[in-house]
């Protein structure tokens, strides 16, 4: 059966999309899960993924259209339907520039909600939908898109039981109407479900335990500035850490390897990934044989990585199978923490923010210098506590005093 | 708890307010001597004798207006309309008479007077003696309108508006006067503005008053059958409404079905039903139906005078249009 394939919310604030590019083509078939097209949206370029499988028997907004979540973007049939009822229903505005918002934020729907609604005898009504009050209401405060919402009642009207049965036995709890202080409910999306399953895994598979370093960081800082001053662009000081961990993993290949079931892989790369937060999550895009890569290599390649993992532009293989995580919070103002592991990972390092402290100079004095405290998480099944301290001192030793990185 | 019938609960209330205070009296065309049209008056005028229980002409302008000065001389007249359909004649008196004086005069006045009688439909009785005339009383301000629809109701709240400083519309039913129901002993006073929840339910709101209640109570015995649950509403008091009662309905319900006897247009249904869209509006999942009398003068032939009139049938499918199940 004929159905409408129609722009999806694919980021919290989505409300138009611009096709960048169709992977498929008229004619083409697809599987569930395949990219279909892959839009820009307000914050990056996402995946149009199909929700069932079909045949892409027409485009409706070519790559460079800018279109509205919910407007037709094609059509889901086989070559001998009839699909001239459905081509009515697709906006005339599909590729005009402008395009004006109607619909308040419109947060991600989960694939299993969607479904295909056929509005074109609705497309007279103010913002393309046909809703109860009630069905309004409830969208509202569990922030449903109701342009994703098939409606069950009188001219395809969406009723309470179109926004599932939990919603309609349990109203969102919400304090007196005085205060108008509203719950927002954020549906999980995609990337939330992933990350929210792997680090669960991570913690229940892996007994993590923690071992915490104060480092000298005069050495780092004055080696970093002496460099820059000949340098363009500067080296980031993250550069310099992927740099010295790298070292200190090839030299503690224990620490840089992942559990089996049958066995521990020790491995021959050193596949640094490096955290980096995004607006609805976090990416770690990996920095490949970093053993063998110059600082200036590592800092080119981080800094391409970094802007497009914050762009949402990098591909899978560009973020996936590291062999070490570092995780740096210290530009928060974080002080210490302790990362969860980044599976496959034996270990993470948690980087903290670098301050001043007094210490103990020679000749009984008093002096100031920078310091910082690495945490290292490690999964025990790979990992003893004598192996991590001896990785732990050798990577404080190459920090306070860079030239021993050479080594 | 004795079970009477709606005349002689009707009928324990004014013997009761009667006895109680000798400043209430009744008058109208044949309540003394004949005991009454309905009989609802049977022994009054021996109990209380001629000057309490007044036999009038057939003059309804003239006896409402008697009745209006007796109670703005001091008196606490009921004045008993043989059927709403002839208090057309005295409704000047009504609007213009009873339900001003106490504003015009500035609180020097109070009209304590209550005017009762048989509204709406019975059967074979004709276009001209078949209608059902609230809307035009709750439509008056000035004017408290009340409409029972079992004994113990009519007598608690006739006993109410006896007692009442303020000009009160009392509407009974030719059919509903022979109906029983249990009535609790001793003094019972139903106090305007409540409404009754007859029947407890979670999927639609069905509201009605008077005689249709026992048609929307056999359509909720139905509808149950099919696993819809209706909430019953008996609104007995119209005018004061008691909105909140039925908004609260709706907002658990979400589904609401209106059913007044009274033609459609700019009835007292039609009222409620939009006070329950715009009060509810975030809390409907379906359009508000209105059950009504079909917008025509009421046939004289039987079968097409019970096609015009609200039925078991035509609640039961408003309410599944609420449940888009039409």
């Amino acid at each position: 059966m004929a159905e409408m394939l129609q722009m999806l919310a694919l980021s919290p604030t989505m409300e138009t999309g611009t096709i960048v590019k169709w992977n498929r083509a008229e004619g083409d078939t697809f599987s569930s899960g395949d990219v279909l097209c892959e839009v820009e949206t307000d914050k990056a370029t996402m995946e149009y993924e199909a929700a069932s499988d079909g045949i892409l028997r027409k485009i409706t907004a070519p790559a460079g259209s800018k279109v509205r979540v919910g407007d037709l973007i094609a059509i889901n049939a086989t070559a001998d339907e009839d699909i001239s009822e459905l081509l009515a229903s697709a906006p005339a505005t599909a590729q005009e520039g402008a395009v004006e918002s109607a619909e308040t934020a419109a947060p991600d729907v989960a694939a299993d909600m969607i479904a295909v609604a056929a509005q074109g005898e609705n497309s007279h009504l103010p913002d393309g939908v046909r809703a109860s009050p009630l069905a309004r209401k409830i969208a509202r405060e569990r922030g449903i898109n109701l342009r994703t919402i098939q409606g069950s009642g009188p001219g395809g009207r969406i009723v309470k039981a179109d926004l599932g049965r939990s919603s309609a036995a349990k109203p969102v709890r919400r304090l007196p109407a005085a205060v108008e202080a509203i719950d927002t409910v954020v549906p999980l999306s995609d990337k939330r479900r992933i990350i929210a399953a792997r680090l669960s895994e991570s913690k229940l598979a892996s007994p993590h335990f923690y071992l915490t370093v104060k480092v000298a960081a005069d050495g780092l800082v004055s080696v970093r500035s002496e460099i820059n001053k000949t340098t363009e662009p500067r080296l980031s000081f993250n550069a310099f850490l992927v740099k010295l961990v790298a070292a200190a993993l090839s030299r503690h290949p224990q620490v840089n390897a992942s559990w089996t079931d049958d066995a521990i892989i020790r491995h021959g790369s050193v596949d640094i990934a490096l955290a980096v937060a995004q607006p609805d999550g976090l990416v770690t895009p990996v920095v490949r044989g970093a053993q063998r890569k110059g600082i200036i290599e590592i800092d080119t390649e981080l800094r391409n990585l970094i802007s497009r993992a914050r762009e949402g532009k990098l591909s899978p293989e560009e973020y996936s199978d590291s062999t070490f995580t570092i995780s740096n919070l210290g530009s928060y103002g974080v002080h210490q923490f302790a990362a969860i592991i980044n599976p496959p990972n034996a270990a993470i390092l948690s980087i903290g923010e670098i301050f001043r402290e007094p210490y103990e100079a020679a000749g009984n004095t008093v002096a100031f210098r920078s310091a910082m405290f690495l945490t290292l998480s490690c999964d025990h099944r790979i990992i003893d506590g004598a192996a991590a301290g001896e990785f732990a001192r050798d990577l404080k030793n190459m920090i306070e005093r860079p030239i021993s990185a050479l080594l | 708890m004795a079970e009477l019938t709606v005349r002689e609960a009707l009928r324990q209330a004014l013997d009761e307010e009667m006895t109680r205070d000798a400043t209430v009296l009744l008058l109208g065309e044949e309540v003394a001597q004949y005991n009454g049209a309905y009989k609802v008056s049977q022994g009054l005028l021996e109990t209380y004798g001629p000057e309490r229980v007044i036999d009038t002409p057939i003059s309804e302008e003239g006896f409402t207006g008697i009745g209006i000065g007796a109670a703005l001389a001091g008196l606490r007249p009921v004045v008993e309309w043989m059927t709403l359909n002839f208090s057309l004649q005295a409704l000047d008196q009504v609007y213009n008479n009873a339900a001003k004086l106490r504003y015009m005069s500035g609180g020097q006045f109070t009209v304590p007077i209550v005017f009762r009688g048989p509204n709406g439909p019975a059967e074979y009785l004709g276009s001209q003696h078949s209608q059902s005339l609230q809307s035009i009383y709750a439509h008056c301000p000035g004017l408290k309108v009340v409409a029972p629809s079992n004994p113990a109701d009519a007598k608690g709240l006739l006993k109410t508006a006896i007692r009442d400083d303020n000009p009160v519309v009392f509407l009974e039913s030719e059919l509903m006067y022979g109906w029983k129901g249990d009535v609790p002993d001793g003094e019972i006073l139903v106090p305007f503005g409540t409404a009754s929840v007859r029947r407890q339910g979670t999927d639609v709101t069905i509201v009605g008053f008077s005689k249709p209640v026992i048609l929307i109570e056999e359509a909720a015995a139905a509808l149950a059958q099919e696993e819809i649950e209706a909430e019953v509403i008996d609104l007995r008091s119209l005018r004061p409404l008691d909105r909140e009662t039925v908004f609260a309905s709706v907002r658990k319900t979400n589904r609401c079905v209106v059913v007044d006897e009274a033609w459609p247009f700019a009835s007292v249904g039609s009222h409620v039903a939009w006070e329950v869209s715009r009060s509810c509006f975030d809390y409907l999942d379906a359009p508000v139906e209105l059950v009504a009398s079909a917008d025509v003068p009421m046939p004289y032939n039987h079968r097409l005078e019970l096609a015009a009139q609200p039925s078991v049938a035509s609640v039961v499918a408003a309410v599944k249009r609420t449940m888009h199940h039409d």
